[in-house]
């Protein structure tokens, strides 16, 4: 089987407090795999470290192989692109100089119309070209979650990471960007891994899942095998029915767990 | 390039409003740059014909020509000196010194991510301060000569910034770090040289207190050799970071996403900045508020692109640094009123206007 992503015995800790423990996985080129898991569990850490923002103390991430801790910083951007789950600005920018960084890793001093002429592109699949000229500052934080990925976009990396690419958008754009992920999958243009709060949508756009709970992985799977009322007991504290529709599990919460039986 | 529009005008058939919008604003912060340049040329005939001596702007533009092309103009002998030893070095010197920090008081704002940044928050002037007063009290210099007093003030104001830079490079150079470091640096620095003039005498408070308002005097041609090689070698390697310091704008985490290793940028704008602002300190003394409030001008009218706004911000600081000069020179002539409390006195009015009135919300957002 051929690997496109790979993490081997992660270990990372913030200020000797453990927050990885162990984790590894392996992901196959142009697949969408979903993380997912509560509040805290080490979903942002585990992305930061494989996009090398954060240092595991242990551990290796390989991307085709090569070792992406001996890459160096423009290299990984090459190849790995990160969405953030929000981004502060302290100055202003508007939205296409914004989305015109995410060239950098390819540019020369000068950016070429052929630069600005993908972010155009990128703009309009996300369907936010009219807000090109807008201060990115001014933009509502959905709006602004579709610049940050149209800045991944144009990054060209085949591998995309996304911390809850989806958190601030209403259901109509939260399809919308999962719609456009998964044809950029499909089309085997990224291999995308993302740090999923819904479940429902997890398992309906996404190829396999990876449950965590406190920094370690629970379940990896596919979603039917993933999303079990026992896993999401153990996982959540919470009591939940499974139901397929289209071969797809849908969880729907019925009440939360009593304290004690948390595993 | 005709490839671009040809592929634009298959798909789209012309270019959308958005679009169009865009180059032009790129234009427009061409078209900005350019008109401070003209504004700052004409300003220079200007200023060199007031004074004690009547020239007139023709004759001032001939006598900074006749330099370049001996012959081809007439201009008497005394006007040319005037204008060549006297009036011009001020101007080029004002220029030099407001270029100077409106790009270092950029680039630190935009590496420390904090719009109160300025060559001065971070104690650079504090520490040359310092310098002055060890010269002015004990008489204690590195270097001998002419050079002493300002060659304690460079010595020392490096001397601060690299203490900073030391310090949050050991502890990792984030931009809070810095700013903490600096600010700390800064207050110890100015309770030194106030306990000096406490003991000083009144021939060495004179001393320190002249250079401490910020004053254009001290330039002359002998002097700009050395500033201008310091320049020449400065502002390329921060231009040439135009891109980073773009993206650092945006956090450390995205920078670092995007192939920006951000502290190590951090360190090496302060490096540069530093020696930069040090060069340029020490002739003039604290000319702080255009370092703080030019690139915030710049930022306002051309937006946040680095490639433009190092420039911008440059060339905005010499124009409002010489304007300031020329108008403390002449206002109440002959009394002086020096640079530094000019620029203030003329810069904060405009800027408050700028913020109460500037149709974009542009910082603290
Ligand atoms: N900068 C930080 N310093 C110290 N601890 C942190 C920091 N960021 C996150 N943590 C801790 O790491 C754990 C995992 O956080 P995170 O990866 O953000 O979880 P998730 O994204 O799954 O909600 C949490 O317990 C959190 O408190
Ligand atoms: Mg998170």
């Amino acid at each position: 089987m051929m690997i496109k992503l790979q993490a081997k015995d992660i270990i990372f800790s913030y200020d000797s407090v453990p927050i990885l423990k162990n984790v590894s996985f392996e992901i196959p080129p142009a697949k969408l795999v979903a993380i997912v898991g509560p509040n805290g569990s080490g979903k942002s850490t585990l992305i930061k470290c494989i996009d090398r923002i954060l240092t595991p103390q242990s551990g290796s991430i390989l991307i085709d192989r090569k070792e992406v801790t001996r890459m160096k910083r423009m290299d990984v951007a090459r190849n790995i692109a990160y969405v953030p789950q929000n981004s502060l600005r302290i100055f202003p920018n508007n939205v296409v100089d914004t989305v015109l960084m995410g060239r950098r890793p390819h540019l020369g001093w000068i950016s070429s119309d052929d630069d600005e002429e993908k972010v155009w592109a990128v703009l309009r699949l996300l369907g936010i070209e009219e807000l090109g000229m807008n201060n990115f500052n001014e933009l509502s934080g959905g709006q602004q979650q579709k610049v940050l990925l149209a800045r991944a976009l144009v990054q060209e990396a085949d591998v995309l990471l996304l911390d809850e690419p989806t958190s601030n958008l209403d259901i109509w754009h939260q399809l919308d960007v999962m719609n456009i992920i998964r044809d950029l999958v499909n089309k085997k243009v990224i291999t995308a891994l993302m740090a999923v709060h819904d479940l429902n949508l997890a398992s309906r756009y996404s190829d396999r899942m990876i449950m965590m709970k406190s920094g370690k992985i629970v379940a990896a799977g596919e979603p039917s095998y993933v999303l079990t009322p026992e896993n999401i007991e153990s996982v959540y504290n919470v009591e939940a029915a499974v139901r397929k529709q289209s071969e797809t599990p849908y969880i729907i919460p019925l009440k939360q767990a009593p304290i004690g039986r948390k595993g | 390039m005709t490839k671009a529009v040809k592929r634009r005008s298959s798909r789209t058939g012309k270019l959308s409003t958005t679009q169009e919008a865009y180059k032009k604003f790129v234009f427009r912060k061409t078209a900005f740059m350019g008109t401070i340049l003209l504004l700052i040329i004409l300003l220079t005939g200007i200023i060199i014909t007031l004074g004690p001596l009547d020239i007139t702007v023709t004759e001032a533009y001939c006598a900074l020509l006749d330099k370049l092309y001996p012959d081809c103009f007439n201009v008497d002998d005394l006007t040319e000196q005037v204008i060549w030893n006297i009036r011009f070095p001020r101007i080029i010197g004002g220029v030099m010194a407001g270029f100077g920090f409106g790009v270092c008081g950029c680039v630190m704002q935009a590496v420390l991510k904090n719009p109160l940044a300025s060559p001065f928050t971070l104690g650079i002037s504090a520490g040359a301060q310092f310098g002055i007063a060890v010269a002015a009290v004990l008489g204690i210099s590195v270097i001998g000569g002419p050079y002493l007093l300002i060659g304690n003030a460079f010595v020392f104001a490096l001397l601060c910034s690299g203490f900073i830079i030391a310090l949050a490079t050991v502890k990792g150079a984030t931009s809070e770090t810095m700013i903490l470091a600096g600010i700390a640096v800064n207050y110890l620095f100015t309770a030194m040289s106030q306990l000096f003039k406490y003991f000083a005498s009144d021939e060495q408070l004179r001393l320190m207190t002249s250079w401490g308002m910020g004053d254009l005097a001290a330039f002359t041609w002998e002097r700009f050799p050395l500033i201008l090689v310091v320049f020449v070698i400065c502002i390329p390697l921060l231009m040439s970071k135009a891109w980073d310091l773009n993206i650092m704008t945006a956090g450390d985490e995205t920078a670092k996403s995007i192939g920006v290793d951000a502290n190590n940028v951090r360190t090496f704008i302060m490096v540069i900045s530093s020696l930069l602002v040090a060069t340029v300190v020490c002739f003039t003394g604290t000319i702080g508020f255009i370092g703080l409030v030019a690139p915030h001008i710049a930022r306002m009218i051309i937006g946040g692109d680095h490639r433009f706004l190092i420039p911008a911000s440059g060339i905005l600081g010499a124009f409002v640094l010489i304007l300031a000069d020329a108008i403390g020179m002449n206002i109440i002539a002959p009394t002086i009123i020096p640079t530094g409390i000019m620029t203030s006195l003329i810069g904060v009015p405009f800027f408050m206007y700028l913020i109460l009135k500037g149709k974009r919300r542009e910082f603290w957002t």
